[in-house]
Formats: structure tokens, sequence, C-alpha cells
């Protein structure tokens, strides 16, 4: 049997956790202490920052420093982190919710800047903690709670927003994808800059209920029946794409990471330069 | 001491906050306290700190609680609207127990207000802005010389007591620009960041409170692996939903600050040996009030002054003791009438408290106290 050496990533005693049977969360929780070992991330020297929202909750079952901060916040709190002690790994856990409605201009300061975070998205295109409101990354006439008659609210395409606003690196995978997932991640947290990874999630019981999926293996379905691969997808053609979506890296650039950007500032102001 | 030199009290405001050892500053530019800013942009770097400017006073909020988290003393500084905009991560300071500063230059509200123009109007957000049960500790400087006090004290606070504290300043004391000496620096006594007495092996648990009632959090890094959130939890960090320690936790953030009250609370008295009358006074307005007061003595009335430099928690003490003393006390404030009703409270009716407001964005001048006082008296001397 193969070992499950990710299990000593979590904090055993704080388990089970809180999510609904057949979540996806747990999926992108695991994908992500993978890619952690797979990177063979000091622990120690490792912060798991996350907002508020279901998906922010995995910050509590992971054995780091963590840090549950409030609904939208937690890239700034990230940032001040990094900027305080560079040495630290951070990685942050958000919602659709908590990273692009309320959170959305600290999402797109945060890929200006390029500090050196990994941020994660769990996207279940929906408030899933209270209860099924829209959010802006629910699709165009699918349903929650606050658009009972379909959401005429065009949603944002995170991906699209961290790549514009200078991300250097985004990708997208899904939690039923996960070995696939687990190396979006483990490429982001190698990539020094703002890495952005979109985990699109099922969420059967504030989604998929209103939605017709409301099993979870619905939405496992509809996950593998709607990512398509990035190379597969440059190849489909435009009316075949309809609902579909890409999936894998969109983007990998070089640009000065923002806390090796001030280490300079402290040596010229101590006189090194100019 | 230092040589003297002349200094803003937003200049002296960034000093005292390095002096007491502040590494890290991010917020947002807002007049009237944009020179703290700016000043810590320039120094910060020099001594191996960081400056960030960021996206709102939200996220500087946020920033400075991060960077606080991972070993840093932190400070913010803003006015009104962004006061306003920092209060939920106020309040999740206070929960999470973090120790930062943040200072608020007041300026006339709401909403945008008189943006240059001073004012008193936020004592009551300072101690009610955020939700929830919390204590407060807020200080208040009149002059630029103790404004390098204030910062190095307010700094001090929020290490010793893990909290939020609150320099309250105002325009007047922020762009007065005064002749100063400053402190040698070893004859500034700076608190340490707390850390944990006992290993993970030995049953560390990152809330339980010492022997004060503060707890030792570790900093993020060093190996301790805690969990940090501003939802309600036990010593081990992590959330509960029980009533019991619920009620403990509330109770342990109010009792932390209040059994150290006394040591915490400061003022000034002035000619109060004889006082028939008081005035008591805060911040920029307590320049004004000291003139007031001497010019009243000198027209022979028997009037003296109690400054305010710690304005939350209140003084009850010294106002209780005065109340007991004195026929009348006149409160002047430059708002619509705020530490007035605290001051009421205190004296619980041992004499009547009289306020002398403005809001008009101008400052008092002495005769318009003087007449206060005279007031007050009825004319009797
Ligand atoms: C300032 C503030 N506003 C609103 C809330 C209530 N709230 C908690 S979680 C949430 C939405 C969460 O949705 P999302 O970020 O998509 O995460 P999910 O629960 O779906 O994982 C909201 C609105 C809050 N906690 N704080
Ligand atoms: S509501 Fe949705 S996102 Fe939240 S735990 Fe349940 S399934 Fe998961």
């Amino acid at each position: 049997m193969q070992e499950r050496t990710y299990e000593k990533y979590f904090r055993q005693n704080r388990l089970p956790h809180i999510w609904c049977p057949g979540c996806g969360n747990g999926t992108v929780m695991k994908a992500i202490v993978e890619a952690v070992e797979k990177r063979k991330l000091p622990r120690d020297k490792t912060v798991i920052v996350s907002g508020i929202g279901c998906s922010s909750r995995a910050s509590g079952y992971m054995d780091f420093d963590t840090l549950h901060t409030a609904h939208g916040r937690a890239i700034p709190f990230a940032t001040g982190i990094k900027l305080a002690n560079p040495e630290l790994n951070v990685i942050v856990i958000t919602g659709d919710g908590d990273c692009t409605a309320i959170g959305g201009n600290h999402f797109i300061h945060g890929a200006r800047r390029n500090i050196d975070l990994t941020v994660v998205l769990f996207n279940n295109a929906i408030y899933g903690m209270t209860g099924g409101q829209a959010s802006p990354m629910t699709p165009l006439h699918k349903k929650a709670t606050t658009a009972p008659y379909g959401s005429v609210d065009r949603p944002f395409d995170a991906c699209q927003l961290a790549s514009a606003a200078g991300a250097s690196y985004v990708a997208r995978s899904t939690a039923f994808h996960v070995q696939h997932l687990t190396d979006m991640i483990a490429e982001g947290i190698s990539v020094e800059g703002f890495s952005f990874i979109e985990a699109v999630v099922q969420c059967p019981t504030a989604y998929g209920r209103k939605n017709k999926m409301p099993e979870p293996a619905q939405m496992m379905a509809w996950l593998r029946d709607h990512a398509v691969l990035q190379k597969a997808w440059d190849k489909l053609p435009e009316e075949k794409r309809s609902d579909k979506f890409p999936i894998g890296v969109f983007l990998k650039r070089q640009f000065e990471e923002y806390t090796k950007a001030y280490a300079e500032v402290i040596a010229s102001a101590q006189g090194g330069k100019k | 001491m230092t040589e003297m030199k002349l200094m803003q009290g937003n200049e002296a405001c960034a000093a005292g906050a390095i002096a007491a050892g502040v590494r890290f500053f991010g917020g947002y530019p807002i007049t009237p306290s944009t020179e703290i800013a700016e000043t810590m942009a320039k120094k910060l770097p020099a001594l191996g700190g960081c400056f960030i400017q960021m996206e709102d006073e939200i996220s500087g909020m946020g920033v400075v609680l991060g960077a606080s988290l991972a070993g840093r003393k932190v400070l913010t500084a803003t006015s009104g609207p962004g006061f306003s905009l920092k209060q939920e991560l106020i309040g999740y300071a206070a929960c999470a127990e973090i120790p930062v500063v943040i200072v608020d230059v007041q300026r006339v509200g709401p909403s945008t207000g008189q943006p240059t123009s001073p004012s008193q109007g936020d004592v009551m957000q300072v101690r009610w802005g955020t939700h929830g049960d919390h204590p407060m500790i807020a200080l208040s400087p009149w002059t630029v010389r103790e404004t390098f006090d204030a910062a190095v004290m307010a700094v001090n606070y929020a290490e010793r007591f893990r909290t939020p504290v609150i320099l309250l300043m105002d325009e007047i004391v922020g762009h007065l620009r005064e002749n100063v000496q400053l402190p040698n620096a070893s004859d500034i006594t700076v608190y340490p960041r707390r850390r944990p007495t006992k290993s993970r092996a030995a049953g560390y648990q990152p809330y339980e409170p010492e022997q004060d009632m503060v707890p030792n959090p570790a900093d993020f890094g060093t190996g301790y692996r805690i969990h940090v959130t501003g939802l309600i939890h036990d010593y081990t960090g992590f959330p509960s939903g029980s009533p019991v320690v619920t009620e403990k936790f509330i109770d342990r953030l109010h009792r932390k600050i209040a059994i150290a009250q006394d040591e915490i609370t400061h003022y000034d008295e002035f000619f109060m040996e004889d006082a028939e009358y008081a005035v008591v006074s805060y911040g920029g307005v307590a320049r004004t009030a000291y003139e007031a007061v001497r010019k009243a003595r000198a027209k022979g009335l028997k009037v003296g002054m109690i400054r305010l430099m710690t304005i939350w928690p209140f003084a009850n003490k010294i106002i209780e003791q005065t109340a007991e003393k004195v026929r009348a006390i006149l409160v002047p404030e430059l708002n619509y009438g705020q530490l007035k009703y605290e001051v009421e409270r205190a004296a619980a009716g041992r004499c009547p408290v009289s306020l002398l407001a403005k809001y008009n964005t101008l400052l008092f001048t002495p005769d318009e106290i003087v007449d206060g006082i005279e007031n007050l008296t009825g004319g009797r001397i």
C-alpha cells in the first residue's frame, strides 16, 4: 500500500473537518500539502493564510503556522508576513467570494506588486458558508439564493484578472483532476512572484442543489466533462466551447519579485548604492 | 538629551514609534496624517525596516497585522474616513491579540467633512468603533514632545498587552511645530516582543495567559505552528463554540487591561490645590484650555485643570476625586460633545459638568474658554 505521507501535514486532532459529504474542498487541501511535500518546503518556515468561507476553514486543519483572517483580507495579511520575513513561504487559501468580491481589490494589488505568494482560489461558484448566495464567479443564468431567477451579473474570469493585474504564474485545475491540480500548485510554489491557481471545486450543497446537480458524483462528472486541457482548448472551435473551460498553465513569466525589490530599497537607503 | 530641534507633531510620532522599535509601516495616505507615512517611508529602510503603501486603509491594517505576527513591531496611521475603514481589523487585532499601534490624526467629519481642519470627533469611535465587546487603550498627546513619548508608550502597551493601541492625535498637534529635545536612545524603555516560555513538548498553548492575563502566541516561523483566528478560541488558539470559553475569553480581554488601569492612566493636574472649578481637557484643545485657566486665575477665579493623556481606559478615579472637590467642571471639546458624557458619568452627580462644544473648523480662543469658566462660576470668585 502506498504510504500516505501527506497525512503528517494535517492536525489530526482537528479532524474530522466541517465540510459537507462530497465537498471538493478537502481534495484541494490535500493537493496543497502534496505540492508542499513535492517542493520540500520546510514546514516551520511555511505559513498558510486564509480568508473567511468554507474553503478558508482549511487553514485550521493544516499543521503549519496558520492564519485565519477576516473575509477578503488574506492577501494583505499574507503580504505583511512575507515582507516582514521574506524567508517564509506563504500560501493563501481563499474562496471565489473572498478573493474576487470583498477581497477583489487586494487580489489585483497583490498580483500587481508581484509579491511571492501562492494563492489558491477554491472556486465553487457560490457563497458556500453563508448558504448559497451568488458570487462574482457564479456563471450567468445559474441559480443562487440571491439569484432565484438565475444570475444576470456577468462573472469574472479570475485567471484573466490575475494575468492582467501582473501575476507571475496563473493556472487552473479542478478537484476532479487531482494529479493535475497538485502539479499546478507545485509549479506555482516554485515560481518566485505572485502565483495564482484557480481550483474549481464541487459544492453539492449550496451550488449543486440549486443547479440540478445535487449529488457530488454529478458535480464531479460535470467537472470531468467541462474542463478541457489548454492544448485541446486552443483547438476547440468557438461554438463547441459553450460552458466548457480550459485548465492548465495560462501564464508563466519573470518579473522582479516584491521582497527582492524591497531588499534593494533597503540596501540603497543604507548607502549601498546611489 | 539630544540637541534641540524644530519638529512637527507627526514627525515626532514617527520618531517615537521608531525609537520604540517599530520596523514596519503599512498604510494609505490621508490628510492630516500623511507626514507620518512619509517619514516612515524615508526612515524605515535605512534601519532595515519596511514601508508599504497599500491599496486602502483596510489592507493597510491587514498588512501590519501580518507583519506583527511575523515578529515585527508595527504602526499604521490614518485620519477620519480611513479610521472608519480600519475598524473591522482593529477588532480582529483585539480578538487575535496582535500588537499594533494605529494613529488617528482627527479631522472634522462626518464623511469627508473638513479634511484640513482640527477636530476631536473620533473619541467615541476610538472606544466603540468596531463591533463587539473589547477594551481599548487610547493616548492623546498635547505637545510635540509628548507625541514622541506617547508613541513610545503606545508601542510598549501594544506589545505588553498584545492589543491594538490608538494614538489619538488631532490636526492641531499633528501639524504643530515646536522646538523639542528628544531623549537619548539609552533612556528610552522598550517593551520587548513577548515570547513563549515553554516548548511545544512541555505543553505550550499559544493563548494560555501568563500571570498578567496576557498570552504569548509565538511569532510565525519560529517552529511552534500556531493557529491564529478572529473566531473566539480557547487556549489552543482553535475556535470554540462553548459558552464557557466565550465568556472566559471576553472577560480576560477586558481584565488584562483593567488590572493595569492605574498604571496606564496618565494625566496632569494644574492649579488644582485650591480649585473650586475645574476644566477637563485633552489633546490640542488642552493647550488653549491651559492658557484660559491661567487667564482666569489672573482674574481671581479659583479654577484648575485636569489634562487627560490616557483617554481610554477612562480616568475614572481622578474625575471622581475632582468632582468631589469642585463646584463644577467644564469640558471644552472640538466636537458636538463626546468625552463630556464620560466625565459626567464618572462625576456621577457629585458636581455639574458643562460642555463647551465647537465644531465649526475653528480652534477655541483662550477667551472663549475663559467665558465658559465664568459662566460656570456664575461670576462668583
Ligand atoms: C465582512 C464580512 N462580510 C460578510 C461575511 C459573511 N460571509 C462569510 S463567508 C461569506 C462568503 C463565502 O463565500 P466564498 O468566499 O466563495 O467561500 P466559500 O464559503 O464558498 O468557500 C460571507 C459573505 C463576513 N464573514 N464578513
Ligand atoms: S456548503 Fe459547499 S463548499 Fe461549503 S462545505 Fe458544503 S459542499 Fe463544501
